[in-house]
C-alpha cells in the first residue's frame, strides 16, 4: 500500500473543513464545483499541449529526426506558440453548410472527452467523483464524441468530410464492443464497476498479472479496440490524410479544428488512463510477492507517479504502432472487428468467469 | 484487342457520387485530377484528367538547339533526369554518327542507376504515405541523400542536372565519384533489409497490396505499359536489355519480372531492381577507364541531317521514346516524345474499378506516377 503521507485525501480534507468553516454549506459545495472546474480545464489544457509535444518528439524518434527544438528549451514552448497561431487564425465559415450544427459539432467533441475525465482515479485520494459505476460511466461519455464527428461531417456540406464521418461512426461503433467486452472481462475478476475498488482489488498485484493468460489478452484486444476507437494509426481512416485529406475535420479551421484536435489527444490519454487503472493497478505500486524489501521501496514511489508513469508507458505503445503501421482499409477493419476480436472475446470472458467461478486466481 | 479495353468504357450518370481527388490532393503526388464515382465506399470508375502542368515542352523544342533541348527534358520526368537527358544525347550521336568516348558512357550508366535508385527511394517513401506508413518518408529520403550528396558533389546540383549532353558530358565528374558511389552501395546494402523490416514484412501493408490492383500482361501491353508496372505484371519490357544502348550491353544484370501483376508484384520488381543497379554500380566503377576525357569533338550548334530519328531508353518508370524530324536545321522541325506515366495512368480505371477508395490511393502510388511527365 502507497505510504499515507502520498495520499491526497488530507489535502482535499482540509480544503473541503476550511470551506464549509468559512460559508454556508451551498456556497461551500458550490466553490468547490468552482476549484474543480478550474483545476480541470488547466490540466485538461496543458495535458492536450504536452501530448502533442509528446507525439512529435516520439513521432521524430521513430523518424530518425529531432523534432521540434527552436521554441524554448527542447522545443516546449512549440506546442504553445502552435496553440497561439491556432487561436489567432481566422473561423473561415462555409459556404451551404449548416452553420449551427456545424459550430455545434467540436463542442460535443471536446465535451465528451473533458468529461471522461472525471471518474478518473488520478492517485490516492484524487478522484472528482468516484461513482459506483465508473468504467461503465466512462465508457458511456467517451463514446459520445463519435456523435460530434458525425455531425461535424455532416454538416461541413464536404464529401471528404462525409465519408471520414461514416467511416468513423462504423469504426466506432463496432469497436466498442471490443472496448467494453474486454474491461468486462477484468469487472468479472474485481465484481464492480467502480474504479476505487479496481484499484484497491490490484493491491497484491495488478489484474494483467493476476489474471493469467486470459488477462493478458483482453489487455491486447483493448490495446487494438482502444486505439481503433479513438481513430489514430494504423486505424486513423477517419482522417486518413492520404484518401480524405482531412476526415472530418477537412472544414474546420482555428481554433475549431484545434478542438478536434486537442479532444483526439485526450481521448488517447483517457483510453490509456482506462488501460492503467483496469489493468495495470492505477495508482498502485509494482509488488512482487513476499519480497518485503523491495515492495517497501516501490511503496515509497509517490501514487501520482505510478499512475502517470503506467499512462504515458500505455500512450507509448499508442503512437509506436501509429508511426509503424500502414493504414487498414475500411473493410479489413471492420472484418477484423466483427470475425476476429469479437468472437475471441466473446470466448475470452467465458474463460475468464470460468477462472473466476473455480476460484483459479490469485 | 484485349478483353480489358473493350470494357475500358464509362457510362457516366446524373445521380452518381462523384470525389474530385486533385489537383490538389495528398495523395496524387502532383497536379493531377481524379473524377472518382463512388457507391458507399466503392469506387463505380475513374476518370483521370490531366494537363494541370502542361508547360508546352514539346512545342518549345521546336525553337531550341538540341543542346538547349536537354535542360527542357529534365524537367518532364525530374525523378529520371539523367535517363531524360540521354534519351536526346543519344538521339543526336546516333543521327550524326559520333562514337562517344568508353568512359562517358560508363558515366552515362552509373548516373542513370544512381538516379534509378533515388528514383525508386522517393517511391517507396511516398508509397508508404500513401498507405499511412508516415515513417517510410523519412527512411527513403535519409538514403536518397547520399545519392542527392553524389550529385551534388560532381555537378552542384541535386534533381535537374542537365549533365549529359550530346556528345558526352557537361564537364569531368568529381575525382571522388568512384569512392563515392562504392560507399554508397555498402551503405545502402546495409540499408535495404531496413526497408524489408519496415514496410515489406508488414501484415498491413501485404494486405493492402496483395491481389489489389491486378493487372494482366495483356492488360499491360494492350495499354503499353512498361518500365517496373510492366516487370510486375510479367511483361518484359527492359529497353536495356531488349534494345541495349550506351554499355548495358556488355554489363551483367537481370531484368526484374513478377507475374501477378497485383500491387505487391509492382513493389517488389521495384526493391529487386534496387538490387540490381547496386550490382550493375559495382560493374561499371570495376570497368569504368581511368582518364578525363569527357566529351567527343562536337560543334557548338548542332544539325541534324534531313530525316526522321527515333531513340527509345529506360527511365525509372518505363520507356522514355524520342522521335525527331529534323529539316536540317539547328533546332527540330517536330519533336515528340513518348512518356512512361502517361500510358501507365490510363490504367486507373481498370485497376480500381471495384475497389474501394483506399486501395485507388495504393494503386496509384503502386504505379509510380510523376505528373509533369504525364503533361509535359
Amino acid at each position: 500500500m502507497i505510504l499515507e503521507i502520498y495520499s491526497f485525501s488530507s489535502l482535499t480534507e482540509a480544503i473541503d473543513t476550511a470551506l464549509n468553516n468559512s460559508m454556508a454549506p451551498w456556497l461551500a459545495t458550490l466553490t468547490e464545483l468552482v476549484i474543480i472546474g478550474i483545476v480541470f480545464l488547466s490540466f485538461y489544457a496543458l495535458l492536450g499541449l504536452f501530448l502533442v509535444y509528446l507525439e512529435r518528439k516520439v513521432c521524430a524518434v521513430m523518424q530518425n529526426r529531432i523534432g521540434p527544438n527552436r521554441v524554448g528549451k527542447w522545443g516546449l514552448l512549440q506546442t504553445i506558440a502552435d496553440l497561439i497561431k491556432l487561436l489567432m487564425k481566422e473561423l473561415i465559415p462555409i459556404k451551404n453548410a449548416d452553420q449551427f450544427l456545424f459550430n455545434l459539432a467540436p463542442y460535443i467533441v471536446i465535451a465528451a472527452s473533458f468529461m471522461a475525465m472525471a471518474a478518473l482515479p488520478f492517485a490516492k485520494g484524487l478522484q472528482a467523483i468516484d461513482l459506483n459505476v465508473g468504467l461503465f460511466y466512462i465508457m458511456a461519455v467517451s463514446s459520445l464524441g463519435v456523435v460530434g464527428i458525425l455531425i461535424a461531417g455532416w454538416s461541413s456540406n464536404s464529401k471528404y468530410s462525409l465519408v471520414g464521418a461514416m467511416r468513423s461512426g462504423a469504426q466506432i461503433i463496432s469497436y466498442e464492443l471490443s472496448v467494453g467486452l474486454s474491461l468486462l472481462s477484468i469487472v468479472i475478476f474485481t465484481g464492480s464497476l467502480q474504479l476505487s475498488d479496481i484499484v484497491a482489488s490490484q493491491a497484491d498485484g495488478w489484474w494483467i498479472f493476476k489474471g493469467h493468460i486470459p488477462a493478458f489478452f483482453a489487455f491486447v484486444i483493448y490495446l487494438v479496440a482502444g486505439t481503433a476507437e479513438i481513430n489514430r494509426g494504423p486505424f486513423d481512416l477517419a482522417e486518413a490524410e492520404s484518401e480524405l485529406t482531412a476526415g472530418f475535420h477537412t472544414e474546420y479551421s482555428g481554433i475549431k479544428f484545434a478542438f478536434f484536435f486537442l479532444a483526439e489527444y485526450i481521448n488517447m490519454f483517457i483510453v490509456a488512463a482506462v488501460a492503467a487503472t483496469v489493468f495495470f493497478g492505477g495508482w498502485m505500486p509494482f509488488h512482487i510477492g513476499n519480497w518485503q524489501g523491495f515492495n517497501a521501496v516501490m511503496d515509497y514511489i509517490p501514487s501520482i507517479v505510478w499512475f502517470f508513469g503506467k499512462t504515458f508507458f500505455i500512450i507509448y505503445l499508442i503512437m509506436w504502432f501509429k508511426w509503424t503501421f500502414p493504414r487498414l482499409r475500411i473493410d479489413q477493419l471492420l472484418t477484423l472487428e466483427w470475425k476476429y476480436l469479437l468472437p475471441l472475446n466473446l470466448i475470452n470472458t467465458v474463460i475468464i468467469a470460468f477462472i473466476v467461478l473455480m476460484g483459479w486466481y490469485f | 484487342m484485349s478483353k480489358d479495353v473493350v470494357t475500358n468504357i464509362i457510362l457516366r450518370d446524373d445521380e452518381d457520387y462523384i470525389i474530385n481527388m486533385g489537383p490538389q490532393h495528398p495523395s496524387t503526388h502532383g497536379v493531377l485530377r481524379l473524377e472518382v464515382c463512388l457507391n458507399g465506399e466503392t469506387v463505380k470508375y475513374v476518370v483521370p484528367h490531366i494537363g494541370y502542368i502542361h508547360r508546352g515542352i514539346e512545342k518549345m523544342c521546336e525553337y531550341d538547339t538540341y543542346k538547349q533541348i536537354i535542360h527542357l527534358t529534365d524537367r518532364m520526368d525530374y525523378l529520371s533526369a539523367h535517363m531524360n537527358n540521354e534519351a536526346v544525347s543519344l538521339l543526336v550521336e546516333n543521327a550524326l554518327g559520333i562514337e562517344v568516348p568508353e568512359r562517358v558512357k560508363y558515366i552515362r550508366a552509373a548516373l542513370n542507376e544512381l538516379n534509378r535508385i533515388a528514383s525508386h527511394h522517393l517511391w517507396w517513401s511516398a508509397f508508404g504515405m500513401d498507405l499511412g506508413a508516415l515513417t517510410t518518408f523519412f527512411y527513403g529520403l535519409r538514403d536518397r541523400e547520399k545519392i542527392l550528396d553524389i550529385f551534388d558533389e560532381s555537378f552542384g546540383s541535386r534533381l535537374l542536372h542537365s549533365f549529359v549532353t550530346p556528345g558526352g558530358l557537361m564537364h569531368d565528374v568529381h575525382p571522388n565519384f568512384r569512392k563515392n558511389i562504392l560507399e554508397f552501395v555498402k551503405y545502402f546494402r546495409k540499408k535495404l533489409p531496413e526497408y524489408k523490416k519496415l514496410l515489406t514484412d508488414n501484415i498491413i501493408f501485404q494486405n493492402r497490396t496483395k491481389g489489389i490492383g491486378v493487372m494482366s500482361k495483356e492488360t499491360a501491353i494492350a495499354f503499353g505499359v512498361t518500365g517496373p508496372s510492366g516487370r510486375g505484371s510479367g511483361f518484359s519490357c527492359d529497353v536495356r536489355k531488349i534494345a541495349p544502348y550506351g554499355i548495358y550491353d556488355q554489363l551483367e544484370f537481370n531484368e526484374v519480372l513478377y507475374s501477378n501483376g497485383d500491387s505487391f508484384d509492382r513493389y517488389m520488381v521495384r526493391m529487386d531492381e534496387m538490387v540490381e543497379s547496386m550490382n550493375l554500380l559495382e560493374q561499371i566503377v570495376d570497368k569504368m577507364p581511368e582518364g578525363t576525357e569527357f566529351t567527343a569533338k562536337m560543334k557548338p550548334i548542332v544539325k541534324l541531317p534531313e530525316g526522321e530519328y527515333f531513340q527509345r531508353v529506360e527511365t525509372a518508370r518505363g520507356e522514355l521514346d524520342v522521335f525527331v524530324v529534323s529539316d536540317g536545321k539547328k533546332h527540330p522541325y517536330r519533336m515528340r516524345f513518348r512518356s512512361p506515366n502517361f500510358s501507365n495512368m490510363f490504367t486507373l480505371n481498370i485497376l480500381g474499378r471495384g475497389l474501394k477508395i483506399a486501395d485507388l490511393v495504393a494503386i496509384s502510388g503502386s504505379l509510380d506516377l510523376v505528373i509533369p511527365d504525364i503533361d509535359r
